[in-house]
């Protein structure tokens, strides 16, 4: 059995008085594609927050790829991580977001491009074929030098997960990434995700109320209620056969909300 | 003929006259001109570089840098123009520095508008929605990356629309120079009131004058709005 590549230990994280996470501990394994479900406000999108170093830490620890995201360890001590600290670590990371953030004064390629010819010094022209492959991928090759204002959501959508993809990540987090999408635009996201998931080696986080497709795409999933985890395993075994009353009681109101499962 | 023709020889004889007396003052208001242009001009570029520096200081992690540009700020928004035009010119040669009218009037001007332009450049670097910065963190961009390559950028299209204001107001302050004797648009106004005697003239000159450069001002400002927005809205490029 090989290392973990994410190691989270006993984190907790509050936002004033209000305890969102409290000492949550959990490991994913290199490759592993994992489903995170669970009600609104269970703290899903804070754990991916705090993964991309958008949000700090209370207490705890992380590792990422067998090293400390938020300490160095100096002469056998750990220290709270620097800049230059964490932006070696977020090397290793990628997000896509709900709402895309996509950079609105540049045009596609520009949106891909921009990251590995500023942080990695990638020549531009290196840089631009690359992101001319990864635009293929997604199928937005054709919309290269339109500006974002210019895209539908779901284009939009996958010039963000190219723009991730751009920097290598070993390990993407997508934080909802349909949900803001007009129905008929889901799919062409979830395609993209799918050759993601199928095609690459990437350690992938997906947070989705889209059962569906977690039970499809996930090697496991994971059900959190109020910053814990509830229940996890197979997603046959959470979908089908969910064993805490938490879990059936979430999954029926899902599905009474019209959602596949 | 008769007095109808006698009557409009005249008439053309007075207007040649008033022609070759007024075109040698409105030559000295033309010069003013100039002076006003070139001070607005050179006014504008420190007023710019003082804003963007101050601005970005404002928002800086150190506490010393903070502290410094609001104390820039504030006390040349806290004081007058006047006075620090006049300090300027007849202040600091006692410190050993001796500055030309026009290069007191420079730093005066550009000083004073600065500090007001300061507060345009933190406001629309804050107005830029916290899902940018995080997108930049996301792709890692340092700090300084991700204030030049994306929040700048952004950023200048809600600057601009203020600092056009602010060129017009540095526009109509610089009639303060010639308080220390600089010759632009206001100090001819006064010379050639002083030499003809005709007040309506020389002044309404120099109204339209400072309302037509106003103008260009704000046209400007408007075309290099629509150029920078281009795209943004979702307009075919
Ligand atoms: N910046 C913040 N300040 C204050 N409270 C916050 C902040 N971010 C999140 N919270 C709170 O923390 C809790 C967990 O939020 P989080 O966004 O992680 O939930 P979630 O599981 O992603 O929910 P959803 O399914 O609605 O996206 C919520 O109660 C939320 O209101
Ligand atoms: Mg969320």
């Amino acid at each position: 059995m090989s290392a973990p590549i994410i190691k989270i230990d006993a984190i907790s994280k509050s936002f004033g008085t209000f305890k969102v996470l409290d000492g949550l501990s959990m490991q994913v394994m290199p490759r592993e594609k994992l489903a995170l479900i669970g009600p609104s406000g269970s703290g899903k999108t804070t754990i991916l927050r705090i993964l991309m170093t958008l949000e700090r830490i209370d207490s705890g620890h992380i590792q990422i790829d067998g090293e400390q995201l938020y300490h160095m360890e100096r002469n056998g001590q750990l220290l709270p991580a620097d800049e230059r600290h964490l932006a070696r670590m977020r090397q290793k990371i990628g997000m896509v977001f709900q709402l895309f953030n996509l950079f609105p004064h540049k045009s596609v390629i520009d949106n891909v491009t921009l990251a590995p010819i500023l942080t990695k010094g990638m020549p531009r022209a290196a840089a631009e074929k690359r992101a001319m492959e990864l635009l293929d991928m997604v199928g937005m090759a054709d919309k290269a030098k339109a500006m974002p204002a210019q895209l539908s959501g779901g284009q939009k959508q996958r010039v963000a997960i190219a723009r991730a993809l751009a920097l290598q990540p070993r390990i993407m987090l997508f934080d909802e990434v349909t949900s803001a999408l007009d129905p008929e635009l889901v799919e062409e996201v979830l395609n993209v995700l799918w050759r993601l998931c199928s095609e690459t080696d990437m350690t992938m986080l997906l947070v989705t109320h889209e059962m569906g497709f977690a039970h499809d795409f996930a090697d496991r999933v994971l059900f959190f209620d109020r910053g814990k985890i509830v229940e996890e395993g197979k997603p046959d075994e959470i979908f089908r056969n969910p064993k805490q009353e938490r879990t059936q009681a979430f999954l029926k109101k899902i599905i009474a909300a019209g959602h596949r499962v | 003929m008769g007095r109808r023709g006698q009557d409009y020889n005249r008439k053309t004889l007075e207007n040649s006259n008033f022609m070759t007396q007024w075109s040698g003052y409105f030559g000295l208001i033309l010069q003013g001109a100039l002076v006003t242009i070139e001070l607005t001009l050179m006014g504008s570029v420190l007023a710019l570089i003082m804003a963007f520096l101050a601005g970005l200081g404002r928002l800086s992690r150190f506490f010393a840098i903070r502290a410094l540009a609001t104390a820039y700020i504030e006390f040349f928004r806290g004081t007058s123009i006047f006075v620090q035009l006049f300090w300027a010119y007849f202040v600091l040669p006692f410190v050993g520095i001796s500055l030309t009218p026009l290069q007191a009037g420079v730093l005066a001007l550009g000083l004073n508008v600065g500090a007001y332009g300061a507060e345009v450049v933190r406001g629309a670097i804050q107005s830029i929605g916290r899902e940018q910065y995080e997108a930049c963190i996301a792709v890692n961009l340092g700090r300084w990356q991700a204030m030049r390559h994306v929040i700048l950028p952004q950023a200048l299209l809600v600057m601009l629309p203020t600092f056009g204001n602010n060129a017009i107001e540095l526009l109509k302050a610089t009639a303060v120079v010639s308080l220390i004797s600089l010759t632009d648009l206001t100090f001819q106004a006064q010379v050639v009131r002083s030499q003809t005697g005709n007040t309506l003239v020389p002044f309404t000159t120099i109204l339209v004058i400072y309302f037509a450069l106003a103008l260009i001002i704000s046209w400007g400002v408007r075309s290099l709005e629509r150029r920078m927005a281009r795209g943004l809205d979702g307009v075919r490029v």
